[in-house]
């Protein structure tokens, strides 16, 4: 298998070769940067609003968002950044993808760039190595998870926005009894609802945000102590409060029951924002997951997404660093947040949106403690994969089919069985 | 005389030729993969993307160790009850359609077959889909329907319960393919002479007689072959499943078959890496069951078939 991945990726770099001496590419131009990345959606944002506000400050450096397709896209670059044909800047996966072309020498180091400093650990984390010395990507994106809430159904019923979990419950009591509105909308039958809507949603008031994902990380916290048991916990009263036959329900059900006004309450990523934008005819609000009784602070998930690096093999790398340097600005900030709802820019410059819920949700980042989810780095390298086990276990108890003690230790016992920091 | 030996040897070449290029292409795309796929499960990947023969390392880790050794022997388990459902529901079910549309007097016979033959021919995402859409509990047809029938409390999420997912998606999978059994045996009940039958009931017999005394017999090589057919079929399965329910088969790997078992150890999912050389092994251990019961057959029932020269 190996053998035959070496050759195919031999012919893919040789006729990308040949292809590269037929036509004179993109490289040819000293002064262009070609920007690679898989959101082909926004072709348009770059071409309009980005690229043009970069050119108004550097009109010398002619900058060029060349997308290929998302499904595509590793295997894409692998085979263009061996061959030596991939444009200058990269736009970075989260983790180990990104990682392993760091690793291959793909990347450089970006650490002295100008404007790192704008960047917290937490946004750095997603594009460095494992011990943290060396970031390869500037953190470009995040998105940020909460609840999103129909604000005419909870006028209805007179309903406040909880801040506390008894007080979150006491709503979704007070929805179900009055009958007009599905309390909560989301199903178990993808999934990955369960574990990213719910467990990473929620999960960080628990573990106490970073803390706790770090300590997962170096090993002096398990699954199976009483902050994640209690994520469980919390999730296994869900189950009442979803809408009938949520165990068939799929993710665009999900979407649809809140959209259509049927459901009070929706676990959301931010991303979800411009689908209820086009969607929904009501006015909807989003709140932070609350904290458990008593507790001051909150955590949010705020994560990584999309990171922007520098092909090692550019012949343009003073220019690439400046436009990376422009992108950690806070105008570049401001204008890929306010283009694209419900993506956000990692740097810590206040950030102004003129979607207002979508400005609810990154005005968290000032209240709040961001983290990212906890099994994204490192923690799903092996096998039984700790994100996979996730999605079972958060299924299993709202679905009333594993106590929380049980997904607790199924967790555990997978993540210590190859992870050696757990053993 | 000798012109008849020389076209025996001109005959004999030709026969070489045309097999050739089949036997080259099967040569290529099928044998020399599935060797290779078997000597890859004796191998594994370090980090660096190396690989180094381990001998049977990967079998014994997967039939040994607690986790993959539950993953397997539920893999194992849920495909012998979706083989089981297709083999007792399906080929029956097959063989009456196909004793039905072989009546002699039956009206508009071809539009029968037609139309039950037509999910076969549908892509398995599009009925995957078109089931989900009828079983949904939220939005789906089959609430109105059941209420029909009194159950006021609308359809159970049956592709969501751990009970039933595995038994629906069997079901679902059984209205695809029923088409084929019937299609099989109706064929080999076309063969059967009429001359016997008419013979039959000329003796007194009715069709029903008929049917079980002078049909079947006849036929049961064709069901013995369509059986067969159905196993390797289910335990190469993956597609439907992977439609409706992802690679992760839930709930709770409750319709989790060999195929889509194969598919996550081999490609990896979500942020599980991939492993080809376990993949391969899970293949090899697929590719050593569909073995075993096709070997079976071969030894057990078919020499015992009698078979009739009509």
């Amino acid at each position: 298998m190996k053998k035959s991945n070496l050759t195919l990726g031999t012919s893919v770099a040789a006729i990308a070769l040949a292809a590269a001496s037929l036509t004179p590419t993109v490289s040819a131009f000293a002064d262009e940067l070609v920007i690679e990345s898989w959101r082909t959606d926004d072709l348009e944002i770059w071409e309009s609003q980005i690229i043009p506000a970069f050119n108004k400050s550097h009109p010398d450096i002619k900058v060029r968002f060349a997308p290929s397709p998302p499904t595509e896209y590793n295997a894409n670059m692998n085979a263009k950044l061996t061959a030596g044909t991939a444009g200058d800047l990269i736009t970075c996966k989260p983790f180990d993808a990104s990682l392993d072309l760091y690793n291959k020498g793909h990347l450089t180091k970006v650490d002295d760039l100008p404007g790192m400093e704008n960047f917290s650990s937490v946004a750095k984390s997603a594009w460095q190595t494992d011990d943290g010395s060396t970031t390869f990507c500037l953190p470009m994106a995040s998105v940020i998870h909460g609840f999103i809430y129909n604000k005419e159904a909870f006028k209805e019923l007179g309903l406040e926005i909880p801040k506390t979990i008894p007080e979150f419950m006491a709503a979704l009591e007070k929805i179900k009894e009055d009958g007009t509105y599905i309390p909560m909308s989301m199903g178990t039958a993808d999934q990955w609802e369960a574990a990213t809507m719910g467990f990473q949603n929620v999960g960080p008031n628990f573990w106490a945000g970073e803390k706790g994902r770090k300590g997962l990380i170096d090993g002096t916290e398990k699954l199976t102590d009483p902050q994640y048991v209690k994520v469980y916990e919390h999730l296994a009263e869900w189950g009442p409060y979803l809408g009938k036959g949520y165990k068939g329900q799929s993710y665009p059900d999900s979407q649809n029951l809140f959209s259509l006004g049927r459901a009070a309450i929706y676990p959301a990523g931010s991303w979800d924002i411009s689908t209820f934008n086009g969607q929904a005819d009501f006015e909807f609000g989003a709140f932070p997951p609350p904290v458990p009784a008593g507790q001051e602070t909150c955590y949010i998930s705020d994560h990584t997404d999309i990171g922007l690096g520098i092909n090692a093999a550019s012949k343009n790398v003073k220019a690439a660093e400046t436009f990376l340097s422009w992108m950690a600005s806070a105008e570049a900030g401001s204008i890929f947040s306010n283009a694209l709802p419900g993506f956000y820019a990692l740097s810590k410059h206040e950030l102004t949106i003129s979607d207002p819920v979508a400005q609810e949700f990154v005005s968290w980042r000032g209240k709040c403690e961001s983290s990212i989810r906890n099994s994204y780095q490192i923690l799903s390298r092996g096998t039984p994969n700790l994100e996979n086990d996730l999605w079972n276990t958060s299924v299993g108890v709202i679905n009333g089919s594993m106590t929380a003690e049980e997904a607790a230790k199924k967790a555990q016992d997978g993540l210590a069985s190859w992870y050696k920091p757990q053993q | 005389m000798a012109l008849k030996n020389q076209r025996g040897s001109f005959l004999r070449t030709h026969v070489f030729v045309f097999l050739l290029p089949a036997a080259l292409i099967y040569t290529l795309f099928m044998i020399i993969p599935l060797i290779d796929t078997v000597r890859y499960s004796f191998y594994d990947e370090t980090t660096e993307g190396l690989t180094a023969f381990v001998g049977w390392d990967n079998y014994i880790l997967i039939l040994t160790d607690e986790r993959w050794w539950t993953d397997f022997s539920n893999a194992l388990k849920n495909n012998f009850i979706f083989f089981v459902i297709h083999m007792f529901v399906q080929n029956p079910i097959g063989l009456l359609l196909a004793a039905l549309l072989s009546l002699p007097r039956l009206k508009m016979a071809n539009s029968y077959r037609t139309l039950i033959f037509m999910p076969t021919m549908l892509s398995v995402v599009i009925i995957g889909f078109i089931w989900k859409l009828i079983l949904s509990p939220l939005w789906g047809v089959g609430d109105t329907l059941v209420g029909f029938v009194g159950m006021t409390d609308g359809l159970p999420a049956l592709l969501g319960e751990e009970s039933t997912a595995l038994i629906t998606l069997s079901f679902i999978s059984v209205w695809q393919f029923v088409g084929i059994p019937m299609m099989l045996i109706y064929a080999a009940l076309l063969n059967v002479p009429d001359d016997l039958v008419d013979a039959a009931i000329v003796d007194g017999a009715n069709q029903w007689t008929a049917f079980w005394r002078i049909k079947l017999p006849l036929i049961l090589p064709t069901i013995a072959m369509v059986s067969v057919l159905t196993f390797v079929a289910n335990f190469n399965a993956f597609d439907l499943i992977y439609a409706v329910k992802g690679a992760l088969a839930g709930p709770n790997f409750e319709t989790d078959i060999m195929g889509t078992m194969f598919y996550r150890t081999f490609f990896g999912y979500q942020l599980q890496p991939g492993s080809a050389t376990l993949g391969a092994t899970v293949a090899s251990l697929m590719f050593l069951v569909i073995l075993c019961g096709v070997m079976l057959y071969l030894f057990v029932i078919q020499r015992r078939l009698q078979r009739y020269q009509l």
